[in-house]
C-alpha cells in the first residue's frame, strides 16, 4: 500500500537492486570474519564455567608452554580504568564494569564471562591452550532472577553499586551497602489515585517475559594489529565504527585517533554488535606478539557471552471508563540487566503506555544485576516487553466492555499534543493511521472460522533516534557521484542514503555509488541502530547533495559569464538566463575547466525522534494437545514516514514481525539452577525457520516526519514490539487462555490450557 | 598433531589439491586454506546452514563434513554459481526481490536453493519452506526469499 504515485518523487519510493548486491549473493562481500592478513595468528578466550566466582589465581605457564602458543594476556594486562564513567555514543558507560566484562578481574559474573585469551598459530592451537589456562575459583551463589535479586539477602554481584534514583525516584535511603538494584525510575503524570477512581473497570497483571537473544547469524569477530608505531588497526564486523573505535580506546586508555576501525561488512545486529567484547583483546594479543591477531566467537559464546535483552518482571494496571476511555495507568517494571547494570529499562518506563493518551500515569522501573551476561540493545529495547503486558491488558479490558479492540485504540491513541506520562509531548505522529489501516485491511475484514483459531491485535511504539551522522559525495566526470558514508550497511542503507541523495541531485540511484568506510576516512558517524541511518544519514546525504547543487550553480554561472543568482539548479538541470541549460551529466564533464573536483559535504546532529508506530493483526491455530501455535496469517501495518526504498521497508517489517514471533512463542535463556544455560545452540534455543511462519502481509502507511526533508521515519525497530502481545491476543481468543508468561511455548501454553480445563 | 595429507577434489568444476588434518572441516579448508569465504559460518555445528556447499550435487552443512571425507568429490560453493560474470536465476532474483539484508545467510540460502531447483523445479510454497527450513535467517523474515525462490523457479521453467 505505498503511496509512491501520489507524490513528485522520482528516485524515492522505486526499488533499485541495492549496490551492494552482487558482491552479497556471489560471496564476494568481506565479512569480519573473512578477514586475512600476512602473519595473522588466531585467538581463543578462556571462558568461566561458573555464573558466579571469585578467582583466586590464574595460571597461564601450561598454556604457553604450548609449541605455537604466541601470547597469553588476563586482565592484568588491561589498563586500570578507576571510577570513570565515560559517554559512549549510545550511553554513558561506567569503566569499571566495561573493562571487567571485556577480562575478568577479581569475580567472573556470569557462565562464559571471559577470563584470558591466547593467540596461536592456529585456531585448534589456540583453542588447546586455551583448555591448559589454569583458573581456580572460589565458587559463589549465583542469583538468576530479578526479583531474587532484588531482594535484602541476595547474593550481591558488584561490591560498588548503589541505587541511582532517576526522575522523581526518591534517593534510596541506604547507601552504605551494596546492592543488585541499580536504578531505580520513576515518572508521573497527573493524580493516579484520581483517575483510577474515575474508572469503571480496573484490570491489573503480573508478566513474565525470558531473556532472550537478537540471534544474528554472524559471530562477533576482530581482527586487530598494534603496529610498531603505537597506531592500531581493527577490522570487524560492527553497527557503529566511531563507537568501537571509542570504546577500544577507552578500554585500552590510548587517544582515540590511535585507533582506527574498519568496518568489515556485518552479518546482523540488531544492537547486540554495538558493545566491544573483543577488539580490546586482540589489540592486547597484537601488541605482545608484534603480528596481527583476529579472534572470533563460537556460536556458543555469543550466546552466553554477549548482550541478550532482559527477563523481565512487570505489573501492570489499567482503568478505563465504561465506554472505553483510558482513566489511568500504573507500571512496575523490574529488569535483568545480567551481570553489570545498564538495562533499557528506563526506555521500557518511557515506551509502555506511550500508544495511549493516559491522563493519569506512575512509572516505576528497576535495573536488576543478576548472574547472566550483560545486557545490550535489541531492536527497540524494552519496548516489546511493555508492549506484551499493556496490550493484552487493553484485549482482555476490551472483551469484558464488549468493545471493538481497534475503536478502542483510536479513541485512546496518543497523537500530535498528546503528552507521556514520562513528559514529552509527541510530535505529528501516525499510530492513528496504523490502527485506521489495519481496521481497513483485508485481512481485520476477513471472517476467520474454524476451532481453536483466534485473531488478535496489538500496537507498539518506539522512539526513533537522530544523533550524528556525516556524508560527503564527490562528483564524477562522468556525471556519476561517488559517496562516502560511515553508516555500517545491515540491510541495504547504502541504497537508501545513495537514493535520497540521487532524489535530491535528479539523477538516477544506480549513478551513486555509496561506500561505507573506516574512522579516518569520514566524519564522526553514530551506530546503526535506533532506527537512525536512513533518517539520519539520510538527512547528512541530502546536506550534501544541496551542497554540490551549489558549486554546480557557480559552475555553470562561470561557464554562462552569468551572476549565480541567476542559475537554478532543477531537477538534475541548471538553468541559466535566456534559456541555457546543462545536464547534470553535460556540466560534470566541464568540472575539471571551471575550479576542480566538486566535493559536497553533509552532517546531520539536530534532528531527534520522530515516533514510530505499528498495528498488527495475526490469526493463530493452537493445538490444545501439545500447546503448539501455529500462525496462520500476520498483517502489519506501519508508519514510515516517506518509504525510501519500499523493499527494504517491508523487508524491516518482516523480520521485525518474525524475531516478535520468535520472541512469543519460543525464544528463551534456558538456566539451571548453577546457572548454567542448557540451550547455547541454534537448535536447542530455536529461532523461527521459514517453516514456522507464513508470508508476512505488510501495509506501509506514510505521515511524513517534517524533520527530515523527504519526511523519513525510521522503520527498523517497531515491528519487533507487537508481535508477543498480538500473538498472546489471538491464542486467547482460540482457547481462551490469557497468556502472561514469555514464551509462549509449547509447555507453558499447554500448562495453562490444563489448568484452564482443571479450574 | 596428526599429520596432514593431500586431498584431491574438484571446486566449482577444477580440480584443486589441498593439504589438511584429519580434524579440518570442508568449510575450515574452503575459508582458511583455499581462501574461499563466500561459504560463511554462523555456528560451526550445523544448525544454521550459512556454510552450505553442494557435495556431489547434494546439499550439505560443511561444518559438519571432515575436509578428508571430500577427497575425490564434486564440490559446488557460492563461488561457483554465477556463470562468468553472468549471475544465475537465483542469485539475481535474491538481488531483485531484495531477499538479502545483511546477506551473512544468502550464500547459504543460494546453495540449498540451487539442489531445490534441481530436484523439484517447481515447488510449492510448502515445499519451498520445509526445504529450506535448515537455513537461518534472522532478518528477512524468510517472506522475500521464499519469494525470491518461486521467481527464480518461475525464470528458469520459462527458459527450459
Ligand atoms: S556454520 Fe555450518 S550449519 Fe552453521
Ligand atoms: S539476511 Fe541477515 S541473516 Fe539473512
Amino acid at each position: 500500500m505505498a503511496t509512491a504515485d501520489k507524490r513528485p518523487y522520482k528516485v524515492i519510493g522505486t526499488r533499485p537492486v541495492r549496490h551492494d548486491g552482487a558482491d552479497k549473493v556471489t560471496g564476494r562481500a568481506k565479512y569480519g570474519g573473512d578477514m586475512r592478513l600476512t602473519g595473522m595468528l588466531y585467538g581463543a578466550m578462556v571462558r568461566s564455567p561458573h555464573a558466579h566466582a571469585r578467582i583466586v589465581s590464574i595460571d597461564t605457564s601450561q598454556a604457553e608452554a604450548l609449541p605455537g602458543v604466541r601470547a597469553v594476556v588476563t586482565s592484568a594486562d588491561m589498563p586500570a580504568q578507576g571510577d570513570r564513567v565515560v559517554e559512549l555514543g549510545e550511553g554513558a558507560a561506567n569503566m569499571r564494569h566495561l573493562t571487567a566484562n571485556i577480562l575478568a578481574r577479581d569475580k567472573v559474573l556470569y557462565r562464559g564471562h571471559a577470563v584470558a585469551a591466547v593467540a596461536a598459530d592456529n585456531v585448534h592451537i589456540a583453542e588447546q591452550a586455551a583448555r591448559l589456562v589454569r583458573v581456580e575459583y572460589e565458587v559463589l551463589q549465583p542469583v538468576m532472577n530479578v526479583l531474587d535479586a532484588m531482594r535484602d539477602d541476595a547474593p550481591i554481584l558488584n561490591d560498588d553499586v548503589r541505587t541511582e534514583s532517576l526522575g522523581a525516584a526518591p534517593q534510596s535511603p541506604d547507601q552504605s551497602r551494596p546492592t543488585n538494584i541499580a536504578k531505580h525510575f520513576l515518572f508521573e503524570k497527573g493524580d493516579v489515585a484520581k483517575g483510577f477512581a474515575e474508572a469503571d473497570l480496573v484490570i491489573e497483571h503480573e508478566f513474565d517475559t525470558a531473556m532472550v537473544h537478537q540471534g544474528y547469524i554472524e559471530p562477533h569477530n576482530a581482527t586487530a594489529l598494534w603496529n610498531t608505531d603505537g597506531r592500531i588497526t581493527i577490522w570487524m564486523s560492527t553497527q557503529g565504527s566511531f563507537t568501537a573505535r571509542q570504546q577500544t580506546a577507552e578500554l585500552l586508555r590510548v587517544p582515540v585517533s590511535s585507533v582506527k576501525v574498519v568496518p568489515m561488512e556485518i552479518g546482523g545486529g540488531f544492537g547486540g554488535k554495538i558493545s566491544v567484547y573483543l577488539p580490546p583483546v586482540a589489540a592486547l594479543l597484537s601488541r605482545k606478539t608484534g603480528r596481527p591477531v583476529k579472534l572470533q566467537m563460537s556460536r556458543a559464546d555469543v550466546f552466553e557471552a554477549t548482550g541478550p535483552t532482559p527477563g523481565s518482571h512487570m505489573r501492570l494496571k489499567l482503568g478505563v471508563t465504561r465506554d472505553g476511555r483510558i482513566t489511568a495507568g500504573e507500571a512496575w517494571i523490574a529488569f535483568d540487566a545480567g551481570a553489570y547494570p545498564g538495562s533499557p529499562v528506563g526506555m521500557a518506563c518511557m515506551c509502555v503506555f506511550a500508544c495511549y493518551d493516559v491522563p493519569h500515569g506512575r512509572v516505576e522501573g528497576f535495573d536488576v544485576c543478576v548472574n547472566k551476561p550483560r545486557t545490550n540493545a535489541y531492536r527497540a529495547p524494552g519496548s516489546t516487553h511493555v508492549a506484551f503486558a499493556i496490550e493484552t491488558i487493553v484485549d482482555e479490558i476490551c472483551e469484558k466492555l464488549g468493545l471493538d479492540p481497534l475503536e478502542f485504540r483510536l479513541k485512546n491513541a496518543s497523537r500530535e499534543g498528546t503528552r507521556r506520562v514520562d513528559g514529552p509531548v509527541f510530535p505529528r505522529i501516525g499510530m492513528v493511521e496504523t490502527v485506521q489501516a489495519i481496521r481497513d485491511s483485508q485481512h481485520y475484514q476477513s471472517p476467520l472460522a474454524g476451532p481453536c483459531r483466534g485473531r488478535g491485535v496489538a500496537s507498539g511504539f518506539w522512539f526513533n533516534v537522530g544523533m550524528k551522522s556525516s556524508v560527503t559525495a564527490t562528483v564524477n566526470l562522468d556525471g556519476t557521484v561517488s559517496l562516502i558514508e560511515g553508516s555500517t550497511d545491515i540491510g541495504g542503507t547504502r541504497t537508501s542514503i545513495a537514493m535520497q541523495l540521487a532524489e535530491t541531485l535528479g539523477i538516477a540511484a544506480e549513478d551513486v555509488n555509496p561506500t561505507v568506510v573506516d574512522t579516518d576516512s569520514i566524519g564522526y558517524t553514530d551506530v546503526t541502530g535506533g532506527s537512525r541511518v536512513t533518517f539520519a544519514t539520510g538527512i547528512a546525504a541530502v546536506e550534501a547533495a544541496r551542497d554540490i547543487q551549489r558549486q554546480m550553480v557557480q559552475r555553470a554561472a562561470l561557464l554562462w559569464d552569468v551572476d549565480p543568482a541567476a542559475v537554478k539548479y532543477d531537477d538534475g538541470r541548471l538553468l541559466g538566463p535566456a534559456g541555457k541549460q546543462f545536464t547534470f551529466k553535460e556540466l560534470a564533464a566541464e568540472i575539471h575547466q571551471t575550479g576542480g573536483p566538486i566535493i559536497g559535504s553533509g552532517t546531520s546532529s539536530s534532528a531527534t525522534q520522530g515516533g514510530a508506530f505499528g498495528t498488527h493483526c495475526v490469526d493463530v491455530e493452537v493445538d490444545p494437545e501439545t500447546g503448539k501455535v501455529q500462525i496462520l496469517r500476520y498483517t502489519i501495518a506501519q508508519d514510515a514516514g516517506t518509504a525510501i526504498h519500499p523493499s527494504y521497508v517491508e523487508g524491516q517489517m518482516q523480520g521485525g514481525v518474525v524475531q516478535g514471533i520468535g520472541w512469543a512463542l519460543n525464544e528463551e535463556y534456558w538456566y539451571d539452577d548453577r546457572g548454567t544455560m542448557r540451550n547455547a545452540t541454534y537448535l536447542d534455543y530455536r529461532l523461527p525457520t521459514c517453516y514456522d511462519v507464513p508470508m508476512i502481509e505488510t501495509m506501509i502507511v506514510e505521515v511524513p516526519d517534517p524533520q527530515h526533508p523527504y519526511g523519513v521515519r525510521g522503520v527498523g525497530e517497531v515491528p519487533i514490539c507487537p508481535p508477543p502481545a498480538a500473538i498472546a491476543n489471538a491464542i486467547y481468543h482460540a482457547v481462551g487462555v490469557r497468556m502472561r508468561r514469555l514464551p509462549m511455548s509449547p509447555p507453558n501454553l499447554l500448562s495453562e490450557i490444563l489448568q484452564r480445563f482443571q479450574d | 598433531m596428526a599429520k596432514k595429507r593431500v586431498v584431491s577434489a574438484t571446486i566449482n568444476g577444477e580440480v584443486v589439491e589441498f593439504l589438511c588434518e584429519p580434524r579440518q572441516t570442508l568449510l575450515e579448508v574452503l575459508r582458511d586454506t583455499l581462501d574461499m569465504t563466500g561459504t560463511k559460518e554462523g555456528c560451526s555445528n550445523g544448525n544454521c546452514g550459512a556454510c552450505t556447499v553442494l557435495l556431489d550435487g547434494r546439499p550439505v552443512v560443511s561444518c559438519l563434513v571432515l575436509a578428508m571425507e571430500a577427497d575425490g568429490s564434486e564440490i559446488r560453493t557460492i563461488e561457483g554459481v554465477a556463470r562468468g560474470s553472468h549471475l544465475d536465476e537465483v542469485q539475481q532474483a535474491f538481488l531483485e526481490g531484495a531477499a538479502l539484508q545483511c546477506g551473512i545467510c544468502t550464500p547459504g540460502f543460494i546453495m540449498q536453493t540451487e539442489a531445490l531447483l534441481q530436484a523439484n523445479p517447481n515447488p510449492t510454497e510448502e515445499e519451498i519452506r520445509f526445504y529450506l527450513a535448515g537455513n537461518l535467517c534472522r532478518c528477512t523474515g524468510y517472506d522475500k526469499i521464499v519469494r525470491a525462490v518461486q521467481a527464480a523457479a518461475q525464470k528458469r521453467l520459462a527458459t527450459t
